[in-house]
């Protein structure tokens, strides 16, 4: 027989098929896209030029542009894999494409890129409407901090997502569970507002999980009384340990088909 | 060379044994069915050679491939079309075959291909607009888009109408005449009638005959049933005694159990002709592939 296709062009189109699939769908370009644009627009306008007490007593707007990018980064790859990719499951979409000689590694790669592609789109819209609107200063020292933190982060979120989507039983669920493992930490998070001087608690809970280390990390490289480069490699070794475990439990744990399927007949995939 | 070889499987899921212990070869461009009740075990053991489950024990050989390896050779080599399965909904039908072609080495033409199944005027309708019979279509679109040399078919046809059945027959036939291997699961007799070259009947997990449509069960040599209603007037025992004592009442006909139905025939309608008679619903018939396989099946008639 002759030559398997090569792996470029074929990773391309998966990426290209899972973009034109999220554009397709409203709801997924909706919380990706539209929400955190929404509460930038929104919450600019209310408040935008009013300083913190905080972080040297930036200005607002610059304190949550960096802030919503992180959110976006976290909705388009945490929520929407992990719901996709259950969805995708339970509807039987994933059992097709393992009777395809596709390789597994190449299906799931296009998933992650496309998520990582609206992230970055995501980000470049919002910091152009930031500094369009609101004055928003990119400091031109700490993009490649920048750049790098949010490409880390979106990695470790698309891991967490295929562990949820892994980890639930069923894509009914998805949404659910996702949602109420990110919104309630979102709060704590430093994500719409800083909680530098808020209870304790907060910054014990806020400091276990990956979603404010990546905040604080990306909002720093947006901050200009921070000095040199912008990289917080105690921020980054946190999200960057979150996510290696995150995709051990994805590899492990990955299923094709629907955990429990509708009808009589037990059909349990035994985990290899 | 045996396509498919199957030895003693067996799949056992807890305590239930879904499969318990077949064998069968299906030959090179061979068109082979699995008929059998729902539950009977037909989809778990397609779904153990297509390599999406493994099995307890036995021994399987898929075009020279373990499927359980599930190496992507040997995905290059088979269609399979499943049962259920989903598809993207927004996708138009055209997007959705040359995606899946692009995994093969040696694709058929998407266009080619859509037409085939009968889907060239839906070419660039989003999947989600398809009917259940038209989404069963591009199943087997995608199924043969990567031109397999074996083809799994897994209850194809269930809910179509009796035209677009026709049709996808007609298709499953010209891809057996490129010698392509076809491995069919289906409850439907006269699709393993019409398709298949040879059948296995399978219930609860095991195969209870095997063999071409036509000799099924022994159907070719099983003995015929001649029947006819008693003229007026007349009473079994009035019946000429060659007939022997196969014979039965049932309700006003009389059905006779005949090993040498022209001996019998002559001496019945010669019997007949000297009354001056006629015998009514007078008909001779062998068991028909449903019979045999109701009885196998050990299912009664409703």
């Amino acid at each position: 027989m002759g030559e398997h296709p090569a792996t470029g062009p074929l990773l391309l189109r998966q990426v290209r098929y899972q973009n034109k699939l999220f554009l397709r769908n409203p709801f997924s370009a909706f919380f990706a896209l539209a929400f955190p644009m929404m509460f930038l627009l929104l919450f600019g306008s209310l408040n935008g030029n009013e300083r913190l007490a905080v972080r040297g007593g930036i200005r607002f707007a610059q304190f949550l542009t960096p802030g919503l990018l992180a959110f976006a980064v976290i909705s388009t790859c945490y929520t929407g894999l992990a719901v996709g990719v259950a969805m995708s499951r339970d509807l039987g979409i994933l059992k097709r494409f393992r009777g395809t000689p596709l390789p597994t590694g190449l299906y799931v790669a296009g998933r992650i890129l496309s998520a990582v592609w609206f992230s970055l789109v995501s980000a470049v819209l919002m910091v152009a409407v930031g500094v369009g609107l609101f004055d928003v200063r990119i400091i031109w020292r700490m993009l490649p901090a920048a750049v790098v933190t949010l490409l880390l982060g979106a990695a470790c979120f698309c891991a967490l997502g295929l562990a949820v989507a892994a980890l639930i039983p069923n894509g009914e669920a998805a949404p659910v569970v996702a949602n109420f493992t990110f919104l309630p930490v979102a709060f704590v998070s430093d994500l719409f507002f800083p909680t530098d001087n808020a209870p304790a608690w907060v910054a014990v809970v806020g400091g276990v999980f990956p979603v404010k280390h990546f905040a604080l990390a990306l909002e720093d490289t947006f901050n200009p009384f921070v000095s040199g480069s912008g990289f917080r490699w105690g921020h980054l070794a946190v999200i960057a340990v979150w996510g290696a475990a995150a995709a051990v439990v994805a590899v492990q744990r990955f299923q094709w088909e629907p955990r429990a399927t509708v009808g009589a007949r037990p059909r349990r995939q035994p985990t290899s | 060379m045996a396509a498919i070889r199957v030895e003693g499987l067996r799949k056992t899921y807890g305590e239930v044994e879904a499969v318990a212990g077949i064998d069968f070869e299906v030959a090179e461009g061979e068109c082979f069915a699995l008929l059998g009740p729902n539950g009977a075990g037909k989809t778990t053991t397609v779904e153990i050679l297509e390599g999406y489950r493994r099995r307890s024990a036995g021994e399987v050989e898929v075009l020279g491939f373990d499927p359980e390896r599930g190496e992507r050779a040997f995905r290059e080599r088979i269609g399979i079309v499943l049962q259920s399965a989903g598809i993207d909904r927004e996708l138009s039908v055209h997007e959705i075959v040359t995606l899946f072609g692009s995994y093969y080495p040696h694709p058929r033409d998407a266009a080619e291909v859509i037409d085939l199944v009968g889907l060239g005027d839906k070419r660039t309708a989003r999947t989600r607009t398809l009917s259940g019979g038209q989404q069963r279509r591009l199943d087997l679109a995608l199924g043969i888009v990567g031109d397999p040399d074996l083809l799994f078919l897994d209850e194809p046809t269930t809910g179509f109408d009796p035209s677009a059945r026709r049709r996808s027959w007609e298709l499953v036939e010209s891809l057996r005449d490129l010698g392509k291997t076809i491995l069919l699961t289906t409850h439907y007799m006269d699709e393993a009638q019409n398709l298949a070259d040879r059948v296995a009947i399978i219930a609860a997990g095991r195969i209870v005959a095997e063999g071409s449509p036509e000799t099924l069960g022994g159907r070719d040599v099983a003995e015929a049933e001649i029947s006819f209603r008693l003229p007026p007037g007349a009473g079994l025992a009035d019946l000429p005694r060659e007939l022997g004592d196969g014979l039965r009442q049932d309700e006003d006909r009389v059905l006779l159990r005949s090993v040498a139905p022209t001996r019998d025939l002559y001496a019945l309608t010669g019997w007949a002709v000297a009354r001056g008679a006629e015998l009514e619903a007078l008909a001779v018939t062998r068991p028909s592939l449903e019979d045999v396989y109701l009885r196998l099946t050990g299912a009664s008639r409703g």
